[in-house]
């Protein structure tokens, strides 16, 4: 564990060398405050007219949503780099686990998508001070656990396809392609089928969290889902390593 | 410390390393000699825990490298030859981060310890990526030896270092080789020679040789080979040393010197000096050539570059 924690603690420190870990950081953060001036903007004016109280989730919603796109910058380079860099062979001939790298790798990444998580609380404050009596505060914490959990799913699955490749552009899309597919495109035939739509729909990225813990509601099926993806991510990952050291 | 039995490694059909057995004791410095390709990374990324061998079994410090790769890798310090690290890092977090995943106590404390050893204390806030390519492989060795590791495997540690550099970091192998095993592979034979106490000569992946520098040398030679040279022209020499009974292989430089050889044990070189006095001629200079090491390699290598 205290490997794992030296390895994160690393990586984490890391992304704030690279110009790309704050063009993510902005890329995500930029459209988020311009949802909330938004969000907050046109329910003033509904107010007006007797509209209802504005939320707070959507702004979540779209947090995961460019995530789909911008988490894979963020994992691309993790094991790739390592491996061309040859650093690899000192992380490898090092007293660390395979495995330890591995979730340290993804445990930094972690710490990064967190703490941009962490500064995205200021929007359900803010929005607590003009809503009377107050905004559901167990939707919001439903909502940020899941956005917990769809990162660790993403980030792992990110972390296990940069050590499959030592160049990070062809970790990049091959990242982007899985979640693409994985958000928009496994469940598009459910709705066609007599059968089985229902095991598409579960093994959709989006589902699980847009119609589930976004809206305040938290299924075991859910949380498994995602646990899942992260351990198969990291297994894989690990598997990766493994396999290079035999060439 | 080191202890390798019948290691053999594939990559897919090429074998590079090929039945290699040979140990190593603590206190020891041991070369690993041979041309670029014999298998010597190889042998190392097996006997660090890198990678595991096709077959065979190699002990290090007491444990086995498959078995108990984690031991091994505690126990054993590294520097690779390529002397990867990470450049956007500073030179103390790297070293601090690599003695925290090695649970060193006092972590900050050994970090300055060992640059102080490594000549680099005044290089620990810049950025690897800045450093120079000496200075990257004192960083490296600093972090093979940070741990204060029983083993110690050296990938080609002087390469690419200047002249006073090499002999900065052969003085502080040699003193480390003191207490703990070393092995350091080396393709410069004067390297070996300067500060192994042993030398491996391996070639395609087998070893062809292994003894002392010195023993090496009286191995393979069998025979001394004498230089002479003597004033003025010198068209007969060659002939009236050939007149020295037990002399073999005279041979007329172009410079005029002659050469020639008799079998180790039996020194003719004052018969040959009153030979050449007899002829007439004024000696000047009768030396025995010691063959190095470099030919005692190229003779076991078999390599087509020899000069002959």
């Amino acid at each position: 564990m205290r490997t794992i924690w030296t390895i994160a603690k690393r990586e984490f420190d890391n992304y704030f060398n690279s110009p790309l870990a704050y063009a993510v950081a902005l890329a995500i953060l930029l459209p988020l405050g311009i949802y909330f001036s938004l969000i907050m903007w046109v329910s003033a004016e509904q107010a007006f007219y007797g509209g209802g109280a504005p939320e707070s989730t959507p702004i979540n919603w779209l947090f995961v949503f460019l995530m789909i796109f911008l988490s894979p910058a963020l994992t691309m380079r993790l094991l790739s780099d390592e491996a061309r860099m040859g650093t690899l062979e000192i992380m490898l001939t090092a007293p660390v686990r395979d495995f330890e790298l591995v979730a340290g790798k993804w445990l930094g990444a972690m710490l990064f998508v967190l703490s941009l998580a962490l500064l995205t609380l200021v929007y359900p404050i803010i929005m607590n001070n003009f809503v009377s009596p107050g905004i559901d505060w167990k939707v919001i914490l439903s909502s940020y656990i899941g956005l917990i959990l769809v990162c660790s799913a993403l980030l792992a699955l990110g972390v296990g396809i940069s050590a499959v490749f030592t160049n990070q552009f062809a970790a990049f899309f091959t990242t982007l392609g899985l979640f693409f597919f994985l958000w928009f495109m496994v469940s598009l035939p459910a709705s066609y089928l007599q059968e089985g739509g229902e095991v598409l729909n579960y093994l959709s990225l989006s589902t699980h969290f847009s119609q589930s813990m976004n809206i305040g509601t938290i299924t075991l099926g859910d949380i498994a889902y995602y646990l899942s993806l992260t351990a198969l991510g990291l297994f894989a990952g690990t598997t990766a390593i493994e396999i290079r050291r035999w060439h | 410390m080191i202890k390798v039995s019948g290691l053999t490694k594939d990559y897919g059909a090429r074998r590079a390393v090929h039945n290699l057995s040979f140990d190593a004791q603590q206190g020891e410095i041991v070369g690993f000699l041979g041309p670029n390709g014999a298998g010597k990374t190889t042998t190392m990324r097996i006997l660090t825990g890198y990678m595991p061998p096709t077959d065979g079994e190699a002990i290090v410090a007491g444990y086995d490298v498959v078995e108990e790769s984690l031991e091994v890798r505690r126990r054993v310090g590294y520097l690779p030859e390529t002397v990867p690290l990470y450049s956007e890092m500073v030179v103390f977090d790297y070293l601090k981060f690599m003695g925290e995943l090695r649970h060193i106590p006092n972590v900050d404390d050994r970090v300055d310890e060992v640059l102080d050893m490594v000549g680099l204390i005044d290089r620990a806030n810049g950025y690897i990526g800045n450093l120079s390519k000496g200075m990257r492989q004192r960083v490296g060795l600093a972090q093979a030896l940070l741990h204060k590791p029983e083993v110690l495997i050296l990938d080609e540690p002087t390469l690419g270092l200047d002249p006073s550099q090499v002999v900065e970091v052969r003085e502080l192998i040699r003193e480390i080789g003191k207490e703990r095993t070393v092995l350091l592979s080396t393709h410069l034979l004067h390297e070996a020679q300067n500060i192994c106490d042993r030398v491996l000569i391996i070639n395609k992946g087998k070893i062809v040789a292994e003894d002392t520098t010195e023993n090496l040398q009286a191995r393979l030679i069998g025979a001394e080979r004498v230089i002479v040279r003597v004033r003025g022209e010198a068209d007969e020499l060659a002939d009236a040393i050939k007149q020295v009974k037990g002399v073999r292989g005279v041979e007329t430089k172009d410079d005029g010197a002659v050469e020639f050889e008799f079998a180790s044990g039996k020194d003719l070189r004052p018969e040959v000096a009153k030979q050449v006095i007899k002829s007439g001629y004024d000696l000047l200079e009768l030396r025995p050539l010691g063959i190095s090491l470099e030919e005692i390699f190229l003779e076991l290598t078999g390599s087509d570059s020899r000069k002959k």
